[in-house]
């Protein structure tokens, strides 16, 4: 039951509520090969009309999970639902999905136009119906007129685009991706980024995306999930898993593509205030002190080690003392390390003052001429809302195996949110000086 | 083979003289004899001695293309062909085997394929003739279920196409295995994902996918059991008389050479169709 605000309804302007039967349902899927565990224990609900994704590092398992739901491999326990109803033992071929591959597995011996065609040979179409349908998935990707040509004869993108056109002519209940951009250029993907979402709008099939980029998953999908060895660690509309990251790992794995930083700070817990029903919790980072929002569910003791994340754009570098962050805030001294300009925006890489190695990434975007009013290469600070820090759970990075193996566990579980379970919480005090 | 040397365009000075060796090979001991031969077909039969001695005649071709002739060409036709289809029926599968599945054993399973190549080819017709004997191993093994045959196998049609069947596998396993190994098996995915399940799958992506190899292998085979003239003579007996064993009698025993010329000049030309006809996605394996 807890999963429930991070299981978010997708945004209602893109995509209807996803109501009744889910297109896809994974519950408790687990598989392994010889000696490891690709996919474990894994529950998943896709909402019929969704665009949703599948976000994970290379090895997580989300290759493997869709080439189940695409009868391709075969769990070792667990259900797959397509439609309500378990699909698990039936042929790829009988199933009522389709894939569209990363490597577009396009048959070269046939033209564009069978290539389409292909999948619906086995429907007992009606030849003038063969024909528009056809015809209509080749406009649908805007590859009217290139039906008599060879695979080998389109380009990439092209023949990507072949490839959904075939994939979606069958018009399955589910259309499955397999990292189809993986293999383009960065201005095609961007481009075919575009037209997936047109398509997807436009036919309205329920689309499972898995990538490893998390862009992509952020700008295409209704929702997402992140896949960490083999399970979901969180599901959650794009802004969900992008501002409340569920765990560390969320945090680390969705971040900034140019200076790398996870922008997790490692603390100590200094105080707990609460004025009205907010707690507010400072964290001490370094020389710094971190504010951050309690959840209600959450309870911390002085001195407690905690880890803390802040989105880069959501925080700001101040020259110096006398230009600081305004009191409330976040304030953090900082040594300048590196500084990138990627265009719009100008990422700086600093350090935080007093914790070695502690690294935080920060945006500034480019409203003013490049060269203006810049920091320079002494002490700043940065400074953020309390509202933008994530606290996160305790779970250290890295092993995944360390976590119980117990049933299917809703994901959120996995966030360690202890209701009241601290032995010792820090008495609520007057509000105190965030100085 | 052929797109690598048509593949450089504007070769040196260097480049050129770097071929004439193998030019020169060619010219002396493939040109120069097929030019001989071609001529001698023209030429008039000498009595008494082998040799021939002018006029210029088109005699030789009337009597080669002589309806007398015409079942021996059928016949030559019917032995090849069938050898060509055992060679794909039994060559197919094992060459997807070796090529997909056979892991580390497969350059091993390959060399076992090409192993036969060592020993001659008039040896290995020899051994099929003890196989197929009376007394031989296979007449017995047909014995124990009443299919055996008095005389043996041998002096048959099936003898004939069994012994070369056995001589060119090796020429139809060898192009196959190359398209095999080039196969993408994703595309088998792609079919079954597409609703097609594994015949389907075989004959619309597999098939179509292998068919360089296939018509390569198939001219392969062809070629050389349409002008063998061994496997006839020696697993066959009168009625299995082929056209490269009337051939050779007109060299060897009748004397004959411009109507031997004439018929190997025909063979050649038919070849030579079959060879520019493979089709351009033959030509990307041979």
């Amino acid at each position: 039951m807890s999963e429930e605000p991070r299981e978010t309804p997708a945004r209602v302007q893109r995509v209807p509520e996803p109501s009744g039967v889910p297109a896809v349902e994974l519950r408790g899927v687990t598989r392994s090969y010889a000696d490891q565990v690709a996919v474990r224990e894994l529950s998943l609900r896709v909402g019929e009309g969704e665009f949703f994704s599948v976000l994970g590092p290379s090895g997580s398992g989300k290759t493997t999970l869709l080439r189940m739901v695409a009868g391709f491999e075969d769990p070792d326990g667990g259900a797959i639902l397509l439609g309500g109803r378990d699909v698990v033992g039936v042929p790829a071929y009988r199933r009522d999905v389709n894939t569209v591959f990363q490597s577009y597995a396009l048959f070269p011996h046939l033209s564009v136009w069978d290539n389409v065609a292909y999948g619906l040979r086995r429907l007992g179409l009606r030849r003038a119906e063969l024909r528009t349908r056809v015809g209509d998935y080749l406009e649908l990707v805007q590859l009217a007129g290139y039906g008599r040509r060879r695979p080998h004869q389109l380009s990439g993108g092209q023949q990507q685009r072949v490839a959904i056109a075939r994939a979606l002519a069958r018009r399955p209940r589910v259309l499955l991706l397999d990292e189809p951009l993986a293999a383009l250029d960065a201005q095609l993907r961007a481009q075919l980024r575009v037209e997936l979402t047109r398509i997807q709008r436009e036919v309205g099939t329920t689309f499972l995306y898995v990538t490893h980029d998390q862009e992509e998953a952020l700008v295409l999908s209704h929702r997402l999930a992140v896949l960490r060895a083999g399970r979901v660690e969180q599901v959650g509309t794009p802004a969900d898993v992008y501002e409340r990251p569920a765990s560390r790992f969320v945090a680390e794995f969705i971040r900034s593509s140019t200076t790398g930083g996870s922008n997790v700070l490692e603390g100590t817990v200094r105080t707990v205030t609460t004025a009205g029903d907010v707690a507010t919790v400072e964290v001490a980072v370094g020389e710094g002190s971190v504010l951050a929002e309690l959840p209600p569910n959450r309870a911390l003791r002085r001195g407690q080690p905690v880890a803390v994340a802040v989105r880069p754009e959501k925080a700001r570098l101040y020259a110096g003392e006398d230009a600081g962050p305004p009191s409330g805030w976040s304030r953090v001294p900082v040594r300048l390390r590196d500084t990138v300009y990627t265009g719009a925006a100008t990422e700086h890489l600093v350090e935080v003052v007093g914790a070695p190695g502690a690294l935080l990434t920060v945006f500034t975007q480019n409203t003013r001429r490049a060269g203006e009013a810049e920091p320079g290469g002494g002490p700043v600070l940065a400074g953020w809302e309390p509202r933008f820090s994530v606290l996160l759970d305790d779970d250290p990075s890295g092993d995944a195996s360390s976590e119980p193996s117990g049933a299917a566990r809703p994901p959120a579980a996995e966030t360690g949110l202890t209701p009241g379970s601290a032995p010792d919480p820090v008495g609520v005090t007057a509000r105190s000086d965030v100085r | 083979m052929g797109g690598m040397t048509r593949g450089g365009t504007g070769r040196s000075l260097a480049g050129w003289a770097a071929l004439a060796p193998a030019g020169l090979w060619l010219g002396a001991f493939f040109v120069v004899p097929v030019a001989l031969v071609a001529q001698y077909s023209f030429a008039t039969r000498d009595l008494g001695i082998a040799r021939v001695v002018l006029p210029w005649t088109l005699d030789a071709y009337r009597l080669a293309l002589d309806p007398a002739v015409l079942p021996i060409f059928w016949r030559t036709a019917a032995y090849s062909l069938s050898a060509t289809l055992a060679c794909l029926v039994i060559g197919l599968p094992l060459a997807w085997f070796v090529a997909r599945h056979a892991g580390r054993w497969r350059l091993v399973l390959l060399g076992a394929v090409l192993v036969p190549f060592w020993a001659s080819h008039l040896a290995r017709v020899y051994a099929w003739k003890a196989l197929l004997a009376e007394d031989g191993p296979v007449n017995r093994v047909l014995g124990l279920v009443g299919l055996d045959r008095p005389g043996g196998l041998l002096l048959t049609d099936a003898a004939v196409v069994v012994g070369l069947t056995y001589g060119y596998l090796p020429f139809m396993v060898l192009p196959l295995y190359v398209v095999c190994r080039r196969f993408d098996p994703r595309l088998l995915e792609a079919s079954y994902d597409l609703g097609h399940g594994r015949f389907g799958t075989f004959f619309r992506v597999v098939l179509p996918g292998l068919a360089p190899g296939v018509v390569a292998g198939s001219l392969l085979v062809l070629v050389p059991s349409v002008g063998d003239f061994v496997t006839p003579a020696l697993l066959g007996g009168v009625n299995q008389l082929t056209f490269g064993g009337v051939i050779d009698d007109q060299f060897r025993g009748g004397n004959n050479w411009p109507l031997g010329s004439a018929l190997a000049v025909l063979l050649l030309a038919t070849v030579a169709v079959l060879w520019v006809a493979r089709g351009r996605r033959a030509r990307e394996v041979l």
